[in-house]
């Protein structure tokens, strides 16, 4: 593949990448702020039927409904919270792409702290294990010569 | 010593394996409902039938009832067609319909070709009685108590064998502790 072929082709999949990003056809709010938290907040909450997507990136009418809830929340003076409150009721915690800590989930959050600590528990004592090995080593053939 | 050292990655390993082939074996499109034991969404919305004449969930307190979501672009909703059919001739309790998102002459058309199992059918156009139900994919099909809590929930297809282990003995339970207060 040519370097102009493939630095088109790159320029093509980020011209159509973009459009994507977009997929109601008009922007929800006139005003930039209430369109970016708008924006935001779709991009966090999951689409259940086409479970790999965010409602901002699916097309499938359940997202199309969602988004309409959230832009009417949103004109209804809602918080951010209150929103993602509003679909856990009804969604549960799987709604969320940043799922919260609960009871439920405490280990999973608290796994790569908990490992990281073990990983150094067993470093520590192998580092000096095999310091001491070495030492007895260094010393083996003086206490044989002597 | 030595021992533990095997013994303990292999204990782990084996868990971590056990898990992995347990979700292999999990539905991930199955997604559990927060709603369940939780008082049921309240609803007026037109009756399918007839625009004039709403359909309350209120009305239905008092009593259990099913409530089925379906539309008639809804595929698995032409297969458990008929098996809600034989369980609407059970008349055990009444199942009412929410016709979400669809075309209020298609769906009146699609019962009468094809029978009608519904007490009453809702009509849902703009999927917000859905949205407030957690409904993501018909059909689904939720069975309410008479207290207006929501005892359960199946999303797929209703087949006799669901309806029979899942549905009944809740219907019969939901009955005993009703009959038993009053």
């Amino acid at each position: 593949m040519s370097r102009y072929l493939r630095a088109g082709l790159v320029a093509l999949l980020l011209a159509v990448g973009g459009q994507a990003l977009a997929i109601d056809t008009e922007a929800a709010f006139d005003d930039p702020v209430l369109q970016h938290r708008y924006e935001a907040i779709n991009r966090e909450l999951r689409c259940l039927v086409c479970q790999n997507q965010t409602i901002a990136d699916s097309n499938a009418t359940l997202a199309q409904d969602l988004r309409r809830e959230v832009r009417d929340m949103i004109a209804a003076g809602k918080t951010d919270d209150e929103i993602r409150d509003f679909m856990i009721e009804r969604y549960g915690d799987f709604v969320l792409y940043r799922p919260r800590m609960t009871a439920q989930n405490f280990l999973l959050w608290a796994a790569p702290a908990l490992l990281l600590l073990i990983a150094a528990v067993v470093l520590f004592r192998v580092v000096r294990r095999r310091a001491q090995e070495s030492d007895i080593e260094a010393d083996g053939p003086e206490a044989g010569q002597s | 010593m030595l021992k533990l050292k095997f013994i303990v990655p292999l204990l782990l390993f084996t868990a971590l394996g056990a898990f992995l082939f347990v979700g292999l074996y999990r539905d991930p499109r199955y997604v559990p409902s927060p709603l369940i034991g939780k008082p049921a969404p309240e609803f007026t919305l037109p009756s399918l039938q007839d625009a004039n004449y709403p359909v309350s969930s209120k009305e239905l307190l008092g009593q259990p009832w099913v409530l089925n979501v379906w539309g008639t672009w809804c595929g698995g909703c032409r297969q458990e067609h008929d098996t809600l059919l034989a369980i609407a001739a059970q008349r055990a309790v009444p199942i009412v319909g929410l016709n979400w998102k669809d075309d209020n002459v298609a769906a009146q058309q699609w019962l009468a070709q094809l029978g009608n199992p519904y007490a009453v059918v809702a009509e849902d156009r703009e999927g917000r009685t859905a949205i407030n139900w957690g409904v993501y994919g018909a059909p689904e099909t939720f069975l309410i108590g008479p207290d207006g809590i929501i005892l359960y929930k199946h999303i797929a297809p209703m087949t006799m064998e669901v309806w029979n282990k899942e549905f009944l003995p809740r219907i019969e339970a939901a009955r005993a502790t009703a009959g038993s207060k009053s």
